[in-house]
C-alpha cells in the first residue's frame, strides 16, 4: 500500500494542477485495481471483508475521477488508465452477483411460478395449440388409418399398430414390472425429453411458428394412440398410463413451448418498445421458465421410468398424475411467492 | 436539421459500426468506450471452449468405462439383475447425466461466476455484459446460453435423426449451421441469436497499466531535490522556460503525440522530434540535451493547455483556433 502512495511534498510540489488531482487519488485507484485484479483472477477468498465493502465506494470514487479527469487532464496515460480501470471494475460491480445458489432458492421460492403466470396469455394459446393437435390426430387418423404410420414411426409403434388385437395392447399397457435397466431407461427419458424442449424453446426465435408446430406434431402423436387404443376400449388405461408421467411431461412441453411463443411474439409484435429490448426482456422471463422445465422433465422421467413400471393399475396411475398435476397448478398458479421472496422482490423493485 | 448534418450523422453511425467502439452508459451516468470481441476472437474461444469440453467428456467416459470393466461385458451385465449389473446401471446414469449437463452447463457454470467468462473467453481476453449497463442477470446467463443449443448442437441431432447417408439431412444441417453461425456478421454488434434474446453482449475485457506521469519527473524535484539525477533534471526545468508564444503554437494532438514519443523508451524518435519542434519556435538551445528539453516543453505546453480548458477553452491542434 505504502508504494502506492505518492512521495511526501510531492503533492505539494508538483507544478501541474491535474497531477496534483492524480497524486490525491492514485492509492485508491492503485487500491481499487488490487481488489479488481483479485477478482479477475478468481481469488475471491482472498478478498476480506473489508476490500469487498470498500469495492463499491472506491468503483464510484474512480468513477468520478475520470469524469473530472476528462475535463481537466491532458495526461493520455493516466486518461487511458482510468478509462480501463472503471471498465474493470464496472465489469465486476455490475457482474453476476447472485451464486447459482441463491438464484435457485429464490426460482423456487417464488421466481419460477412469477415466471409461468407472466407468461400466462402464451400457456394459454399452448394449450389450445396442444388440445388441437391432439384433435387433430384423432381425426386424421380415424378418417384414414393410413396416417397412423405417417405420425408414428415403425420403430416407435412396435406392437401398436392399427388392426392389433386388445391382449396385445393390453400387454403394452400393464405387466413391465419385470423390465430391468429402467433407471438407465429413465435417464435417457429425461436427456431426449430435455432435448425436445429446449428445441421447442429455441425455436421461439424464428418468432414461434416452429414451437408451435413441434408442439402439434407431439400432440398428434398422442392423439393418434388415443385413437387406437379406444378402437379397443383401453381408453381409460391409456389415459393412466399416459397420465403418470404425461400430467408432468406434458405440462413442462407446454410450458417449453409457451416460452418459445413468448419469445416470438416479443420479436413479432415488440409493441412500443424497441425489438432488441423486447426481446431481451421477454428472453429472459422465458429462461427461468425453461429452467423449471428442466427441472419438470427430470421428475417426469423418474415417473415413467419406475412409478408407471411399478404401478400396475390404472386407478393407481391415475392417482399419482392426478396429484402431479393439482400440485403443479397449485405451484404455478396459487402459489404467489414465500414471504421472504415477496418482500426481496418489493424492495429491488422500490431501489432507484 | 439540415440535409448536411444528417448526412454526417450517418456517416459517423457507420464508421462506428466498422470500428468495435461502442459507449455504454453505466447507473452512475458515467460514458465508457468499450470495445466489442471481434468476432474471429469469439470464433477462436468458442473453438476453445468445445475443445475443452470434448477433452473433459473423453476423460470421464474413459474413467467411467475403466469403472465399468470394459465395453464387451457391458451388454451383457447390464441386464443381468446382479449387484454388479445394478452397479453399471448406476455408471450408465451417471454418464448419460454428466453429457447432458456438459452439453447445457459447461456456459451456464462458467459465465456465471464473477469473471463472466469461459475459460475460452478467457484466454482470448473477452467477456460478456449485459447491454445496456446495467447488471448480468443469471436469467440473461440462462437465456443466452439456452439458444446455443439449437446454434451449434441441433445440427448434430438432425444429423443423427436423419441418417449420416442422407444428403438431404446434411443440406438442412449445414443450411441451419451456416444461419447461426452467420448471424452475427450481419449485426453491427457481432451478437448471435441467444445474445439478442438474452440482452447480454460479448466485450472485451480491458487491461492496462499506470504509467508514470511524465510532469512529474521533473517537477517533483524541483523543491526537495532529493536524489543526484533529480537534482540534475531539476536545474534543466529552470534551465528551459517557454515564452506563451513558443507554446502557443501547438494544441492536444500534438501534445499528445509527443508524450507517446516520451514515453517510448527507443530514442529514436527524439531527436527529430526536437529538430522540428525547436525550428517551429525558433530555439536552438537544447542542442545534446534534446530529452531534457521536450520534457520541459511536454510539462509547460500541457500546464497550458490544461489552464485554458479549466476556462473552457481547447485548442484541438496546430491548425484549429482556440476554441470556446
Amino acid at each position: 500500500m505504502s508504494e502506492a502512495l505518492p512521495p511526501a511534498g510531492a503533492i505539494e510540489t508538483a507544478a501541474l494542477r491535474s497531477d496534483r488531482f492524480r497524486l490525491e487519488r492514485e492509492a485508491d485507484w492503485q487500491r481499487l485495481e488490487a481488489i479488481v485484479r483479485k477478482m479477475e483472477k478468481g481469488r475471491l477468498r482472498k478478498l476480506t471483508d473489508e476490500e469487498l465493502l470498500a469495492l463499491p465506494g472506491l468503483y464510484r470514487t474512480v468513477a468520478s475521477s475520470l469524469s473530472i479527469a476528462r475535463e481537466t487532464s491532458l495526461d493520455a496515460a493516466t486518461l487511458a488508465y482510468l478509462e480501463t480501470l472503471v471498465q474493470r471494475a464496472w465489469f465486476v460491480v455490475y457482474g453476476p452477483r447472485t451464486s447459482l445458489w441463491d438464484w435457485l432458492r429464490g426460482f423456487a421460492c417464488g421466481g419460477w411460478s412469477a415466471a409461468v403466470r407472466a407468461i400466462g396469455v402464451d400457456v394459454a394459446a399452448a394449450f389450445a395449440v396442444m388440445v388441437a393437435g391432439t384433435l387433430a390426430g384423432w381425426l386424421l387418423v380415424a378418417q384414414d388409418p393410413e396416417w397412423y404410420f405417417a405420425l408414428v414411426s415403425r420403430d416407435m409403434a412396435g406392437a401398436r399398430v392399427p388392426g392389433a388385437t386388445r391382449a396385445v395392447l393390453h400387454g403394452t399397457l400393464f405387466g413391465n414390472d419385470g423390465q430391468s435397466g429402467m433407471s438407465v431407461f429413465a435417464a435417457q427419458l429425461f436427456s431426449n425429453n430435455a432435448q425436445v424442449s429446449i428445441l421447442a424453446f429455441a425455436l421461439g426465435f424464428a418468432f414461434g411458428v416452429p414451437s408451435l408446430l413441434l408442439l402439434v406434431q407431439n400432440l398428434a402423436l398422442l392423439g393418434a394412440m388415443l385413437w387406437l387404443y379406444h378402437g379397443v376400449g383401453l381408453t381409460l388405461d391409456f389415459a393412466g398410463w399416459i397420465a403418470v408421467h404425461g400430467t408432468t411431461e406434458l405440462f413442462a412441453i407446454l410450458l417449453s413451448g409457451a416460452a418459445g411463443l413468448h419469445i416470438g411474439r416479443a420479436l413479432a409484435f415488440p409493441g412500443r418498445q424497441p425489438v432488441l429490448r423486447s426481446a431481451a426482456a421477454a428472453g429472459q422471463r422465458a429462461a427461468v421458465v425453461m429452467t423449471g422445465v428442466v427441472l419438470m422433465l427430470v421428475v417426469a422421467a423418474l415417473l415413467e421410468g419406475f412409478a408407471r413400471q411399478l404401478v400396475d393399475t390404472t386407478l393407481g396411475r391415475f392417482a399419482i398424475g392426478g396429484f402431479m398435476l393439482a400440485f403443479w397448478c397449485a405451484y404455478f398458479f396459487a402459489f404467489r411467492g414465500t414471504r421472504g421472496w415477496r418482500e426481496r422482490q418489493g424492495a429491488t423493485r422500490g431501489r432507484p | 436539421m439540415t440535409r448536411r448534418e444528417r448526412r454526417r450523422q450517418r456517416q459517423a453511425a457507420r464508421r462506428d459500426a466498422q470500428s468495435l467502439q461502442r459507449t455504454l452508459v453505466t447507473p452512475e451516468g458515467v460514458t465508457l468506450t468499450m470495445a466489442v470481441a471481434s468476432r474471429g476472437a469469439r470464433f477462436g474461444a468458442l473453438l476453445l471452449d468445445l475443445l475443452f469440453i470434448v477433452l473433459l467428456i473423453t476423460v470421464i467416459s474413459v474413467v467411467l468405462l475403466f469403472v465399468a470393466g470394459g465395453v464387451a461385458s457391458l451388454e451383457r451385465s447390464i441386464t443381468s439383475g446382479t449387484p454388479g449389473g445394478y452397479a453399471l446401471q448406476f455408471v450408465m446414469i451417471v454418464w448419460i447425466v454428466i453429457m447432458f449437463f456438459f452439453r447445457n452447463a459447461y456456459f451456464l457454470f462458467f459465465e456465471l461466476g464473477p469473471r463472466g467468462a469461459t475459460p475460452g473467453k478467457r484466454i482470448n481476453g473477452l467477456r460478456i455484459a449485459a447491454r445496456d449497463g446495467g447488471r448480468l442477470t443469471a436469467e440473461m446467463v440462462i437465456a443466452r446460453n439456452l439458444l446455443r443449443d439449437i446454434e451449434l448442437f441441433l445440427p448434430i441431432v438432425l444429423l443423427a435423426s436423419a441418417g449420416v447417408e442422407s444428403s438431404a439431412g446434411w443440406l438442412a444441417a449445414c443450411g441451419w449451421f451456416l444461419i447461426f453461425m452467420l448471424f452475427p456478421l450481419f449485426n453491427r454488434d457481432g451478437l448471435r441469436a441467444g445474445d439478442i434474446i438474452a440482452g447480454s453482449w460479448v466485450l472485451q475485457a480491458p487491461r492496462r497499466k499506470l504509467a508514470k506521469a511524465l510532469s512529474l519527473e521533473e517537477a517533483a524535484p524541483v523543491a526537495s531535490g532529493e536524489k543526484g539525477r533529480a537534482a540534475a533534471s531539476g536545474e534543466r526545468t529552470v534551465r528551459y522556460q517557454f515564452t506563451e508564444e513558443e507554446l502557443a503554437v501547438y494544441g492536444e494532438y500534438e501534445l499528445q503525440a509527443l508524450e507517446r514519443v516520451l514515453r517510448d523508451t527507443r530514442a529514436k524518435a527524439i531527436e527529430p522530434v526536437y529538430q522540428t519542434i525547436a525550428q517551429k519556435i525558433g530555439r536552438n538551445d537544447g542542442w545534446n540535451d534534446e530529452r531534457a528539453f521536450l520534457e520541459a516543453y511536454y510539462t509547460q505546453l500541457r500546464a497550458r493547455l490544461e489552464a485554458a480548458l479549466r476556462m473552457g477553452v481547447r485548442k484541438a491542434d496546430k491548425h484549429s483556433e482556440e476554441s470556446r
